[in-house]
Order: structure tokens, then C-alpha cells, then sequence
């Protein structure tokens, strides 16, 4: 197999892997102001990706470090063409991260509800930017010769978008929400099944809209038939959650965004990043790929080390499996 | 300077670069070095089971876990601005420096990231030697990270194992193996890791003076204080030793820093090759007023011999105007001067510091004079800097160049970006930067002053020590 299409493989399942995992983080972040009604609760909530956030964020600077190696023209054109909305994805991953860590140091509930505003922000921006971001790399933005960008940051703001901004926020939002029903007890579990009904529901129509949209306009055959296979699963997580079966709802988020993922790659595919006003500009994994010689390296490196990754992850998960209940939250003062 | 000026985008990603850059590697030598430390006070405490051990581990812990966040926070930066400030460095060097970065996600950031969280919440879960297990793996993964983005911050030093492809106007890797055993980074990674050591060491030697000030918990601090003591020596002993290593690479492959370090425009020899201490100069520093020199240093420096050469600004840039055409080919040379002097001169005042205390500490004595635990404390603050400057020295000491002799930082500027777009992430960065600096300092002095918990109490059934778990 041709190497520049095992990494375009292996950069789409970071991805993946990015959005699979921190994307319920963010739902998590999301949720405060609906699932935590006191404090013990909100640290119910941020108790639930405690020990996981800093592994499943982990993913996206290995994914932006793998697009370096693999794709230096890709990662070099998207990253300063996308700078803006990449600067806010940033400090908003800052905020939340420092506020995970900084908001049980001191026990004033005004100090806490400062981190959980970041948290919540920190967590929105990036679930709405990414799909903005990928979105666009679908629709093709206008690129010179020297494949960089030409636009404007307000150009990025296009109708296509903003509806897949709003379909990733939405996505990541039910899939936390699920993950708060499968990781807790009693009433916040419950009211947590009950909102990933109401959220469920609404995700599937702009889902539904933004994936019709994507295949009616760049789609394949391929891409056409993933998204119809992230509808299906995004139906069937809704209806499983409604069953009280969390697990396989769950299960089920993550095939959806696994499969809605695949299938903009799939219709990019073999362009990484279509230009828009001239096709000769486009990007493509030929065009942008690093030299066969780093392929193989890195391919090398790959292949050995991630399935090592992922079962030293899947241990993580193992031993962090049980629920989190307020009984665990020490009272205040005790830390 | 008009505002077009003010708003060059090269400019002012250089700006950012290196604020963002010096700010991240305020927190990066204390997780690399604190995570050691810590796996050695809970290997202590495992293998004793004595209460301090575990006392030590859970306090100096704590401090490292409210450092820990800032460092991964502000790393992700640093991966993304390659692309986003320097896409053509991105597009020209990706092929080569791409992959050191790879492979640091791969092999280190994933271990330390997954490894922490087990530590941190695994109190209570895990078995006493598996949780040991989970704190020397991110300890190991902080040094793995470190090893790989100095093998490509070697590649921009001194470039090997690439070629040129004319066709695609890019730097390919050839030699992976050459990459990674590139002379700069085998010798700066030492250097830099035994730093990022007495930079951990300063820590706690400063966390333990405080408490020994005011004569508190003696239990753990004076041991504490010891361990750090020695800490400080072993590690600022190694890095004047993998320093001096460094310094031979430089000569050899960048022997333009040697001669920015000493500010030498003449090419001088055995005792006119002299280091200067101090030295005043007229402003734009090419004529010296007053000067303190010790002869044959810089030549022992550059060489290892008293009768050495060492070339000069004048004689290199004319070299290098034949090599590379016409241009300016030196640094800024008082920054080079300055920062090399003060990396040393700071360097050597807290392993001074570490010597004095272990001397007055001897055979477990206590200081006569209480205020010398006011001046340890200032060993951590001294550390940061010299770490600061080190890095200052060595990266403002290529330029003008990005990738030596091969692009030139002002060639490597994102094209499509604005002044005005650099100015905007430059002003929130250090917005941001500025207001999290305060919460920090403020969060890890109140952790530092706090001082460790009482001694846990044995658990009544199975006698062993009682460790609560993390929750956030």
C-alpha cells in the first residue's frame, strides 16, 4: 500500500481517536450548568474525566504532530490559515485545563464558580471550532499557489460551517451527557439519561442536516454511505439511552462520531485540502506528503507503538471503570 | 517606527515565540525534574516505610500536579504555532523536524499523560508497587519528550542526516539514526535535563529553608532540605560538565555563538582568547570601555588547550558572507553576551548556595545564623533564571538564521498571516500568560507554606500506612 495513504489513514484515526475521547470531555465540561445543580454534583461531573482528560486531549497534539511529520504542506497551510479560530481553540483548551486543576485548590464558592465558567467555555469553543474548522477543509477554502490560505477569518464563517460547528457542539455535548449517565449514581444519573434524550433528539436533525448537506455537495459513495452508518448509530444511541441501556448508548456515540469523522475523510480523500477558486492549488496527500523515507520511519513507529498506547489507555480506563457517586466527594475542607 | 513596522508579522511572531516559549519552559524543568523526585521519595517510602517518605511524596506531589497542568497546557501552543506563525519553516524543515515531534506524541506525551492520571487518582486502587510503577513511567516520559524535542532543536542548530530536494525547496530526512545522535543533542540533552534537576532541587531546597526559618516540620524538612542540598550539587556538577561538552559542539558546528557568547570581533589566541567577566562597552558594543578578563579561559572553553584559536565576529562574518552572500550573519550580540554571563553567573551563585548549606549542615548540624535560610530560599528563583537564560542564549545566538546555514528565521514567517492577527494572539497570550502566572505563584506558595500533612496513621487492621485518595 502507497504510505501516503496508510497516514492519511493514521492522521483520520488520531482524529478519530481525538474526537471519540475528548469529545466527551467537552460534553462533560458542557454539562455543569444542566447536571450540576451544587457544587457536589459539578465534582461528580468533573470526577468523571479526572483521571482521563489529560490522555484524551493527549491525542490532539499527537494528531497536529503527526500531520507535521506526515503532512509538513497540509499542517503548514491549515494551521496559518485557520490561525484565528486555532487561537481560540487554544486558549480555550489552556483555560480548561488549568481550571480542572486549579478550581479544589481553595474552597470559596466564588473562586469555584470562576473555574466552572472556564470550564464550560473551554469546553464549548473547541466542540463548536473543530467542526468549523473541519467543515471548511471539506467545503475547500481559496488557496494561492504557495497553498497558503486567502482568505479572511470571517470567510470561515460560512453557513456550511456554522452547521457543522454547531453539529460537532451538539455531538460531543450528547456523547458527554451519555458518559455522565454511565459513569454516576443515582439522581444525577438519571436526570443525565433524561437530558441525553432531549439533546439526543435535537443532534440527530442537525446531524442528519449536516451530513445530508456534506454528501449532496462533496460527497462519495463511500462518504455517503458513513454518514448514512452515523445516522443509524446516532438513532440507535438515542434509542438505547432511552432504554436505560448506557453502555451500548455510549458505545453507539462513539461509533457516530467515529463514522461522521471517516466520512469527511472519505469525501476529501485523496485532497486533504481542496481549494475552492482554482483546483490546481489543492492540496492532496501527493502533493503534501513528507518524502517516502519519513513515511517509512514513521510508519515503523506507528505500527508498534500505538497498539501499545492503546492498551496501556484501555488499562487506564479499566481501573477508573466504576461509577463516581457523591458519597466519594470528600467534604469541603478535607482536602 | 511606523505602525506597518509595529505590525510586521515577523516581528511580532518572534516576539510571541519567545514569550510563549520562555513561559512554557518555566514549568517544564519542574515537571521534568519534580517528577524524578517525587518517584524517588514514594520509592523511599515503598522500600522503607517510613512516614516521612510518604509525607514528602504526597506534599512535594502536590506542588508538582498545580505545575504539571500549566506545562501541558502551554505545550499545546508550542505544538501548533510551528504551523500557524512559521508555516514556511513548517513546510520547509516538516520532512526532517517532523518527526522528533511525532515522535515525542508517540512515545512520550501519551505515557506521561496516561501515567499521571493513574498516579494522581490511583492512590487507592492500585497496588503500593504498580502505583509506584505509574510515577517513574511519567517520570520516564517527561525525559523521553525532552530528549526528542532537543534532538529537533539540534536539527536547527546543526543540521544532519537531511538533503536538499531543489525540486520541492525542502530540507528530507536521509538518516533518522544521525538525526537523533546529532552532537548538539547528545550533548545539550544532558545539559539540559541535569538543569531542569537543579532546577527541581532549587525548589525544594527553597520549600525546606522556609520551614527550617520558622522552625517547623523538622520531621520532613530537614531531610527534605538535605536531599535537595545534594540535589543541587550532583546535578549543577553534571551540568557544568555536559555544558562544557556543549560548548566544544558549539565552536565546531556554530562557532558564531562562541564568538557572540564572548563578544570577540577578533580572532585571538592562547592568552589574548581571555573571558571577560564584566564589561562595559560603547552602545552599539563593538568598542570596550572596562573590562574584568580571565586569560586562556575562552580558549580552554572553545578548545580544551591554552594556545587555542578562537575565531572572531569580523573574520566569521566575512566567511560567511562568501558562503552565503551578502548579509549580516551575527546575533544581537549584547542578548548573547548578557544571557551567557548570566546563565553562568546565576548557575554558579545557587550551587554556591547548595555547597554553604551543605557545609553549615554537616554532620546534622543547624546554622548558627537563621537569616541563611532567607538566602536559600532565593535558590529556586536563581535556577529558573539561569535555565531562562541558557535558553535564551542558544536560540537568540543562531538567529539570524532558523535552521543554520540552511533558512533564515525571516524567510520562515507564515505568509498568509497579518501583523494585525499576530498582534491580536500576542496580546491575549500574554493577557492569558500574565493572569495564570499570578493564580500560579500564588496557588504553589500557599501549597509550599501549607507544608506537608501530619504523619498518616497506620490502618488498624493491616498496619499499613493510610493514604487518602485524590479527589478533584
Amino acid at each position: 500500500m502507497d504510505l501516503t495513504i496508510l497516514w492519511f489513514c493514521i492522521v483520520g484515526f488520531m482524529f478519530v481517536g481525538y474526537f471519540v475521547l475528548d469529545g466527551f470531555d467537552f460534553g462533560v465540561g458542557m454539562s455543569l450548568p444542566f447536571l450540576g445543580r451544587d457544587d457536589t454534583d459539578r465534582r461528580v461531573l468533573i470526577n468523571t474525566i479526572g483521571p482521563v482528560w489529560d490522555l484524551n486531549e493527549t491525542w490532539v497534539i499527537v494528531a497536529g504532530a503527526s500531520l507535521f511529520a506526515a503532512f509538513p504542506e497540509w499542517y503548514a497551510t491549515l494551521f496559518s490559515g485557520f490561525y484565528l479560530p486555532l487561537l481560540l481553540i487554544l486558549l480555550a483548551l489552556i483555560l480548561r485545563g488549568v481550571s480542572f486543576e486549579y478550581r479544589h485548590q481553595r474552597s470559596e464558592s466564588a473562586w469555584k464558580k470562576r473555574f466552572d465558567r472556564m470550564i464550560v467555555i473551554g469546553s464549548a469553543v473547541p466542540a463548536f471550532l473543530w467542526g468549523v474548522a473541519f467543515a471548511n477543509i471539506v467545503r475547500g477554502v481559496p488557496l494561492d499557489a504557495g497553498h497558503n490560505y486567502t482568505g479572511t477569518f470571517f470567510d470561515l464563517l460560512n453557513p456550511y460551517a456554522l452547521l457543522g460547528g454547531l453539529t460537532t457542539l451538539l455531538l460531543f455535548f450528547t456523547h458527554g451527557v451519555v458518559f455522565v449517565s454511565l459513569k454516576t449514581e443515582g439522581d444525577i444519573r438519571e436526570r443525565a439519561r433524561r437530558l441525553a434524550t432531549r439533546a439526543g433528539v435535537l443532534t440527530v436533525v442537525v446531524a442528519a442536516a449536516f451530513l445530508l448537506w456534506t454528501t449532496l455537495a462533496h460527497g462519495t459513495v463511500a462518504s455517503a454511505l458513513l454518514s448514512a452508518a452515523a445516522a443509524v448509530a446516532l438513532i440507535g444511541a438515542v434509542l438505547a439511552n432511552t432504554r436505560g441501556r448506557e453502555g451500548l448508548s455510549f458505545g453507539l456515540m462513539a461509533a457516530t462520531i467515529a463514522l461522521a469523522v471517516l466520512s469527511l475523510f472519505f469525501a476529501l480523500f485523496p485532497d486533504v485540502m481542496p481549494a475552492s477558486n482554482d483546483p490546481a492549488n489543492s492540496l492532496t496527500i501527493e502533493n503534501a506528503s513528507s518524502s517516502a523515507y519519513t513515511l517509512q520511519i514513521m510508519s515503523w513507529v506507528a505500527l508498534v507503538f500505538l497498539p501499545l498506547i492503546l492498551a496501556y489507555q484501555g488499562f487506564t480506563y479499566w481501573i477508573f471503570r466504576k461509577r463516581v457517586s457523591r458519597a466519594q466527594i470528600p467534604v469541603e475542607g478535607a482536602h | 517606527m511606523n505602525l506597518n513596522d509595529l505590525l510586521d508579522p515577523l516581528i511580532l511572531s518572534r516576539w510571541q515565540f519567545g514569550l510563549t516559549t520562555i513561559y512554557h519552559f518555566l514549568f517544564v524543568p519542574l515537571t521534568i525534574g519534580m517528577a524524578t523526585t517525587v518517584a524517588i521519595f514514594q520509592t523511599a517510602w515503598v522500600r522503607t516505610g517510613k512516614a516521612k517518605y510518604l509525607q514528602l511524596t504526597r506534599f512535594f506531589g502536590k506542588i508538582f500536579l498545580i505545575n504539571f497542568a500549566m506545562g501541558v497546557v502551554t505545550g499545546i501552543v508550542q505544538e501548533f504555532q510551528f504551523g500557524m506563525n512559521w508555516s514556511d519553516y513548517s513546510r520547509f524543515v516538516g520532512d526532517v523536524f517532523g518527526a522528533p515531534l511525532a515522535l515525542e506524541g508517540l512515545l512520550a506525551f501519551f505515557l506521561e499523560a496516561t501515567f499521571i492520571g493513574l498516579w494522581i487518582f490511583g492512590w487507592d486502587k492500585l497496588p503500593k508497587k504498580l502505583h509506584l510503577v505509574t510515577i517513574w513511567a511519567t517520570a520516564v516520559g517527561t525525559i523521553l519528550s525532552a530528549y526528542f524535542i532537543i534532538a529537533a532543536n539540534a536539527f536547527m542548530q546543526n543540521p544532519v542526516g537531511y538533503e536538499i530536494n531543489a525540486a520541492k525547496g525542502r530540507a528530507e530526512l536521509t538518516d533518522i539514526w544521525a538525526l537523533l545522535t546529532n552532537k548538539v543533542a547528545l550533548a545539550a540533552f544532558p545539559h539540559t535535563i541535569f538543569a531542569c534537576f537543579m532546577v527541581a532541587a532549587g525548589l525544594i531546597i527553597a520549600t525546606a529553608a522556609w520551614h527550617l526559618y520558622r522552625n517547623q516540620h523538622l520531621e520532613t524538612m530537614r531531610p527534605a532540605m538535605k536531599f535537595g542540598l545534594w540535589m543541587m550539587v550532583i546535578a549543577g556538577a553534571l551540568t557544568v560538565l555536559s555544558g562544557d561538552q556543549l560548548g566544544l559542539a558549539m565552536v565546531e558546528t556554530q562557532p558564531m555563538k562562541m564568538a557572540a557568547a564572548e563578544a570577540l570581533y577578533h580572532t585571538s589566541t592562547g592568552a589574548d582568547a581571555s573571558f571577560s567577566i564584566f564589561t562595559l562597552g560603547t552602545p552599539d558594543g563593538v568598542h570596550e570601555l572596562f573590562s574584568i578578563r580571565i586569560p586562556y579561559l575562552l580558549s580552554f572553553l572553545s578548545t580544551h588547550t591554552f594556545d587555542g584559536t578562537v575565531e572572531g565576529i569580523n573574520d566569521l562574518q566575512a566567511q560567511y558572507v562568501q558562503l552565503y552572500g551578502p548579509g549580516d550573519y551575527s546575533p544581537v550580540i549584547w542578548v548573547t553576551y548578557w544571557a551567557f554571563r548570566w546563565m553562568i553567573g546565576l548557575g554558579m551563585l545557587h550551587v554556591l548556595i547548595a555547597l554553604v548549606g551543605l557545609w553549615i549542615t554537616r554532620k546534622g548540624r543547624q546554622p548558627r545564623w537563621r537569616w541563611l535560610w532567607r538566602v536559600a530560599v532565593w535558590a529556586f528563583p536563581l535556577s529558573l533564571g539561569a535555565m531562562i537564560m541558557g535558553w535564551v542564549f542558544t536560540e537568540m545566538g543562531r538567529q539570524p538564521w532558523i535552521v543554520f546555514s540552511l533558512l533564515k528565521t525571516q524567510d520562515a514567517v507564515s505568509p498568509g498571516i497579518t501583523g494585525l492577527d499576530v498582534l491580536i494572539s500576542l496580546v491575549a497570550f500574554t493577557l492569558i500568560y500574565g493572569a495564570l502566572a499570578v493564580v500560579e505563584f500564588k496557588l504553589i506558595k500557599k501549597a509550599i507554606q501549607k507544608g506537608p500533612d501530619d504523619a498518616p496513621e497506620p490502618d488498624p487492621e493491616s498496619g499499613e500506612l493510610r493514604h487518602e485518595a485524590t479527589v478533584y
